[in-house]
């Protein structure tokens, strides 16, 4: 669908994307995450030929965003940051002008507009003038807008930005219902909105793609390290003994001791596998029963931080979300 | 282009400025057409026109500042980029829909003639001619004031600077005869000239290399020039300023002469200004 690579953009002497490559299947929602600044408003302007690469190719379904725009800006539905809207204008008139402006025909028009109306749910407000509608109904306008002419690709820059609790799950809930008939990307800062809607997770940070995969492979990407932790009965020496040889456990760690001969350990896991089995047969023979067990893993949010401050301080933070001018 | 073109048009008539442009403009005919025709007792509209042409001044900044300078503003130019429509067909649908505003009081003001008619011998031709070049002038001068336009995101310093450019082109033969006709001064005069030229592609096209040549053929073509026959300069600034004046152009329909290069002539401004227009809005894409 949409094939990205090695993408590079300059301002100048600072570099806001830095040879990225991605693919992007039909058919699912992506979420482009990364802290502030990552180059997540820049790589989506680069993809809609809003901007130019310093070096590097996008294709839109086989259509090089530079050399043939115009096949392949029609293949693409765009909501900048910022939603352009003519505030003298209805959204009825708005959206009849970004109709025909993307060259939908005559007789189809009406029922495209009826219908990206009917999807944002602004049918109510489509007589007053943008200037005079809220936050929440300006953003689902310039949803609508990047619905017309059936584009193939949806691409959604910080959608849920700036609107209170209620706006955000009905946007949510939009862009799920988007993502049936669509491939959609949005971009975002906060994880958990990612998790809420996207099939597939694509972590940026400065300007460089650090992880692409859904979030459950995500999560058990980086649950290697995890530690298992339980609560037995029996001695601290045998425990060490009996646990310490089990495959797949690395240290052992006990972190407290209770009265009744209780022990409370942490086991670190080497291995990708879950030891929980093992280590249950395990104590079972040495006839230390267990009590509680519970594998604790790294979290999408913990695995987030991790990728995007691994390389914190190495260079200085600069504003690259603007749109240059 | 057609969706442009409707939009544009509407924004012009749901804000000020395209009746701001046209009562200002029929005001003016109306008053000068008094003076001249009906108090005076000249048979020549052309008059009228031709003492109409400094309204420009004022006029055009107020029909240009906002074309693409508010879409800057407001972000709706990322609207554009995206569009499946090349920035050639979004520039051209905004100057189509601001001619369609330029042409509207030239529509009005062709019924005066024939009004005045009434009362004596009107000479259609000359007026009719001068009214054509009235048109072409005021075309020229719009497609700069959306080049201007396209500098900025700001309406009042696009207004102000449209209102330069416009005040340096109505007083570029009165300026020019400041400098001497000597053949040096005019050499001088043809050097600073080139180096401005210069600068002008340095800004519009960041390209210092583009300048850099442009800067060092026109320097060395004129001084080729001036070793050969130094002669040959004397006056000559003038006479090229004069040909090249927008202004200076539109006198030759007042005095009668419907000329064709003058048509050629205002039809090739446009055509530039579009072109700077549409590269200065493609530059933006690549900062």
């Amino acid at each position: 669908m949409i094939e990205i690579d090695h993408l590079t953009k300059c301002y100048g002497p600072h570099t806001a994307v830095r040879d990225l490559s991605l693919r992007v299947e039909p058919g699912r929602i992506y979420g482009l995450l990364g802290p502030n600044g990552a180059g997540k408003s820049t790589t989506m302007n680069i993809m809609t030929g809003c901007l130019a690469a310093t070096s590097g190719s996008v294709r839109i379904d086989g259509h090089d965003i530079f050399e043939e725009p115009e096949q392949a800006k029609a293949l693409i539905g765009y909501l900048p940051e910022l939603p352009p809207l003519y505030p003298e204008m209805t959204p009825a008139e708005y959206l009849d002008f970004v109709a025909q402006a993307k060259g939908v025909k005559q007789k189809e028009r009406a029922e495209q507009i009826e219908k990206a109306m009917r999807t944002t749910r602004i049918d109510n407000v489509a007589d007053r003038l943008i200037r005079n509608l809220s936050k929440g109904y300006r953003q689902r306008v310039g949803i609508a807008q990047a619905l017309l002419g059936s584009p193939k690709v949806i691409i959604l820059d910080e959608p849920t930005v700036g609107l209170d609790p209620q706006q955000i799950i009905e946007i949510r809930d939009l862009i799920r219902t988007l993502g049936n008939s669509h491939t959609v990307i949005l971009s975002s800062h906060i994880l958990s909105e990612v998790r809420a809607v996207c099939d597939e997770i694509v972590i940026i940070s400065k300007g460089q793609l650090v992880a692409s995969d859904t979030p459950e492979n995500l999560e058990r990407l980086f649950a290697g390290s995890g530690t298992l932790e339980l609560t037995v009965r029996g001695e601290e020496k045998q425990a060490r003994q009996v646990l310490g040889t089990l495959p797949g456990v690395g240290a052992v760690k006990i972190t407290a001791k209770k009265p009744g001969g209780l022990l409370q350990l942490e086991l670190e896991t080497t291995s990708s596998t879950d030891p929980s089995e093992s280590v249950f047969f395990a104590c079972a023979d040495a006839r230390m029963p267990i009590l509680q067990m519970g594998m604790h893993r790294a979290s999408l949010e913990e695995v987030f931080i991790e990728l995007t401050s691994a390389d914190q301080g190495s260079q200085p933070e600069q504003g690259e979300e603007e749109m240059p001018s | 282009m057609t969706a442009i073109y409707k939009r544009e048009l509407r924004a012009g008539f749901t804000g000020m400025a395209a009746y701001v442009f046209i009562a200002f403009l029929l005001v003016f005919a109306g008053i000068y057409t008094m003076l001249y025709n009906l108090n005076g007792g000249y048979p020549n509209f052309e008059y009228v026109l031709q003492s109409m042409s400094v309204i420009f001044l004022i006029a055009i900044p107020i029909l240009t500042m906002r074309a693409i300078a508010e879409e800057r503003r407001q972000h709706t130019d990322q609207l554009l980029y995206a569009l499946p429509i090349g920035m050639t067909r979004v520039v051209l649908g905004k100057y189509l829909a601001i001619l369609t505003m330029v042409a509207a009081p030239c529509l009005i003001m062709a019924f005066y003639p024939v009004l005045l008619s009434a009362f004596g011998t009107v000479s259609f031709a000359t007026a009719y001619g001068a009214l054509i070049g009235f048109f072409l002038l005021s075309a020229a001068l719009s497609a700069i004031g959306l080049l201007v336009s396209a500098l900025t995101e700001n309406q009042a310093v696009a207004a102000g600077l449209c209102f330069v450019v416009m005040m340096l082109l109505y007083f570029m033969n009165d300026l020019t005869s400041f400098v001497s006709d000597t053949a040096a001064a005019s050499f001088v005069a043809l050097l600073i000239s080139v180096l401005i030229i210069a600068g002008l592609v340095k800004l519009f096209t960041k390209n210092t290399a583009a300048a850099a040549l442009v800067a060092v053929a026109g320097c060395g073509a004129l001084i080729a020039g001036w070793i050969f026959a130094s002669d040959k300069f004397a006056g000559l600034f003038g006479q090229i300023m004069e040909s090249l004046s927008v202004f200076e152009r539109f006198y030759t329909f007042i005095d009668g002469v419907f000329d064709l290069t003058a048509v050629v002539y205002y039809l090739s401004v446009i055509a530039v200004a579009l072109f700077l227009t549409v590269q200065t809005m493609e530059k933006r894409r690549w900062s």
